[in-house]
Formats: structure tokens, C-alpha cells, sequence
């Protein structure tokens, strides 16, 4: 059951990110990693990357429209926080390039709808990457 | 606990607005919900993102490198992989021989390692990863570099995607480690010990120490399978020499660039490496590399 369930929200999750989170990188190559699972309401989740000094890089990060607000905030080795687009009114995207290459942490978090008593929201939220070479 | 928190996902997808408990099925009450709502936030799901084939040949050409098809793993070896950690490895070291074919304008070269990797993909029963129609096009558009990148970043997400939707994250992982593998050994092999200090592609090479936590975190989410725990080893001697290695990081601070609506997040590094400790470095990654294309 447990299974068969991963499979189907795996592939819907995949048609997901294909048909709404791989335009929003744009102009950027897609670098052609797929990172995308099914949250719920409150849920988090954590991917951890190296960025390199030579390129530019578009994240993005899209839940499906039925979920609340998808917050993201970028934080280095020493967990500093370098970004969160809370700040920038839930941006789905964000463009930035180092200076020198870092590993750096994404933290994904669905919002809540704050219903109490009510079945959380679920949905599949995809986190894309893309990058250039830096001009 | 496991079932109940699938049934809750699964209802919760399906319609498009919020499942109600008629359609859960399962009688819940407001303690089991709060129990399960908590289980749930500390059920925290963790991606481990190596650089894919595509970045890490990206890595080698804007580190200036030149093109040597000598490093590169020979198409003619295709027939010899049949085993899945084989045919996995390879997956992802003939994806970075492609991508990197493909970023110097190896023409007939990327359509040979499109359909080496094809033959991968296949051998591995990854449907629809690389189809006919994706050569084809390839074909057509040889000349434009943009659509190449495209169809590759494609392919490898097909095939990376199908392995992890049908329970095969050990694959998935194996096919990632050979494609980090192939870029690290291919950039050792194009460095010219001769103009070793302040050299680009050395200093790349020296940004590789980044990710082996990573790698290594990747494969232990599938520790207990034979041919990751094989990996996990091997890894594991190359970290013990990416540990000689000195990166030093100032803390990170991140400016924004209106002009260009970018971040640039600036830092300072050090990085301190001896000639000595990059033979040692690519030897152990020769020594593995060769493991894998045999």
C-alpha cells in the first residue's frame, strides 16, 4: 500500500515539476537533477548542495497550488541565513552567483493554512536548479 | 503510524482541495491528529544534491581545460557492462562524456556517447529515459549547443527521475556517483603539473572536497545494498585524501545587485593543496574510475 501509494504521488510529483517548476528557471540550463516529494502543511525539508564560483544559478522552488505559501531560506555552513523569500513575498525564485564556491543548505517549508481540527493540506513541492556560466 | 500517514497524503492529493475524514476513511481523533501533524514535522525529508554530469562539465570548460578525448571512457566498453551497478555507473559516466563532448562541440562524439548512454538506460529498463526521437534531434540540431544542453539535461533527469519513482535510490545514487566520478577523474587528468599553483582547474578539482559529504551521505541512505556498500568504501578513501586538503572560508556575506536582480554572495577562501597531495588525490580517483569502466 505504502508502495504503490509512493509510486503514483512519485510520478504526479514528477509531471509537477516538469509542467510548473522547470520554466521558472528560464533562460538557465537546467542542470538536469530532479528533487521533488510530496509535503504536508508545517512539513519541512532540507537539501544540501555545493554552488561554485565560476557560474550564476537560478533556485526554484513551487508547490502545488492547492498548498499554503512555500517559504525557502538559503543558509551557509554556519547556518547565517542569505536569503529567505519570506522577504521577498514568497518569491518562487532566486538569482545569485559566489564569489567563492560554498556548500550551502536549503530549508523548504509549507506554510500553514492554520485550520484547527481540519486534515492538513498535502501537495508535491519540486526544487529545481539551473545555472551559466558567469560572464 | 506509516499507513495512516500515507492514507493522509494520498487523500490529500487527490482532489485538489483539502481531503475531508469521510474521504480518509479512517476515524481520527483530535489527539491522533495532532500525534500524526507532529510526526509529520519531524519526519523531515533530506536531499543530498550532487553536482550533475551536465555542472560538472561545465566545471571543467569554464576552468579553461582543453578538450582530450583520451579521458573520456571509450563507447566500444558498452557491451561489456551488464551488471546494474555496471550499467548504473556508467549511466552516469557516459552522461559526462556526453556533456562534456557536447560543451566542446564533439559532434560526432556526443551522438556515439547519446547512444552509449542510451544503451545504459535501457540495460537498466529506465523507460522512455532516452528514446529515438531525443537522438534524432540531437542530429538536427548539432550545430546549436542551447538545445543540446537541453536535450542532455533532459535525458538525465528522465532517467534519475524514474529510478527514484519506482524504488531504485541505491541506482539512482550509483548513477550520480559515476557521473562526479567521471568529471572528477577527466578534470585531474587535464591538469598540467607544469602550471600547478594558481591553477583554475586545480582550484575546481579542490572544490570537489565540498561535495564528498554529500556523496557519501547519498550512498548511506542506501547502506546495506552490496554495490553501495562497495561505493561507500571506495568514497570513503577519497575523502580520506580530500582531508589533506586546506579550505579556509571567510564568512559569507550576501550583496544584492539591483542592476542585475542577483545576490552575490561574497566570501574570501584559502585554499592550500601540494603538488604531492594532488597526485595522491589523482590516483585514488584513477584507481576508482577505473573500477567502475573496467
Amino acid at each position: 500500500m505504502v508502495i504503490a501509494f509512493n509510486g503514483a504521488a512519485n510520478a504526479q510529483c514528477k509531471a509537477f515539476a516538469k509542467k510548473d517548476c522547470l520554466p521558472e528557471l528560464g533562460a538557465y540550463t537546467h542542470d538536469g537533477n530532479y528533487h521533488a516529494a510530496v509535503l504536508v502543511e508545517g512539513e519541512e525539508a532540507e537539501l544540501y548542495k555545493t554552488f561554485y564560483s565560476d557560474m550564476e544559478y537560478r533556485v526554484a522552488i513551487v508547490g502545488e497550488a492547492k498548498l499554503p505559501q512555500i517559504e525557502f531560506k538559503i543558509m551557509d555552513s554556519n547556518k547565517n541565513v542569505l536569503y529567505s523569500n519570506k522577504d521577498k513575498d514568497y518569491a518562487k525564485t532566486w538569482d545569485f552567483k559566489l564569489q567563492a564556491s560554498q556548500q550551502l543548505k536549503l530549508v523548504v517549508k509549507v506554510s500553514s493554512f492554520n485550520q484547527a481540527g481540519e486534515t492538513p493540506a498535502s501537495g508535491c513541492v519540486a526544487i529545481m536548479f539551473g545555472f551559466k556560466m558567469k560572464k | 503510524m506509516v499507513f495512516v500517514f500515507a492514507t493522509l497524503l494520498f487523500t490529500g492529493c487527490k482532489g485538489g482541495k483539502k481531503a475531508s475524514d469521510e474521504e480518509v476513511k479512517v476515524e481520527l481523533s483530535a489527539e491522533d491528529k495532532t500525534a500524526i501533524l507532529q510526526d509529520i514535522k519531524q519526519a523531515e525529508k533530506i536531499f543530498n544534491a550532487l553536482p550533475s554530469p551536465l555542472e560538472s562539465a561545465m566545471l571543467i570548460k569554464s576552468a579553461g581545460a582543453r578538450f582530450n578525448e583520451k579521458a573520456l571512457n571509450p563507447v566500444s566498453k558498452v557491451s561489456t557492462y551488464v551488471t546494474n551497478k555496471d550499467m548504473a555507473l556508467n549511466l552516469g559516466a557516459y552522461t559526462c562524456d556526453l556533456s562534456f563532448a557536447s560543451l566542446y562541440e564533439q559532434t560526432q562524439l556526443l551522438i556515439d556517447y547519446m547512444n552509449a548512454a542510451k544503451k545504459m538506460a535501457d540495460g537498466l529498463g529506465i523507460l522512455k529515459a532516452i528514446e529515438q526521437a531525443d537522438i534524432d534531434k540531437l542530429e538536427e540540431n548539432i550545430n546549436n549547443t542551447e538545445v543540446i544542453m537541453d536535450i542532455v539535461s533532459q535525458t538525465f533527469m528522465n532517467s534519475n527521475s524514474y529510478l527514484e519513482d519506482n524504488g531504485q535510490p541505491a541506482t539512482a545514487a550509483m548513477v550520480l556517483v559515476g557521473g562526479w566520478i567521471e568529471g572528477l577523474y577527466i578534470s585531474t587528468q587535464l591538469v598540467d603539473m607544469n602550471e600547478f599553483n594558481n591553477n583554475k582547474l586545480v582550484a575546481k578539482i579542490i572544490d570537489q572536497k565540498l561535495s564528498i559529504d554529500i556523496l557519501l551521505s547519498l550512498l548511506e541512505n542506501s547502506k546495506g545494498n552490496p554495490a553501495v556498500d562497495e561505493l561507500i568504501v571506495e568514497v570513503g578513501k577519497l575523502k580520506a585524501v580530500f582531508d589533506k586538503i586546506n579550505i579556509k572560508s571567510s564568512p559569507v556575506r550576501p550583496e544584492y545587485d539591483a542592476a542585475s536582480n542577483t545576490t552575490v554572495l561574497k566570501s574570501e577562501v584559502k585554499l592550500d593543496i601540494t603538488p604531492q597531495i594532488f597526485s595522491e588525490l589523482s590516483a585514488t580517483v584513477t584507481k576508482i574510475r577505473s573500477s567502475f569502466v573496467k
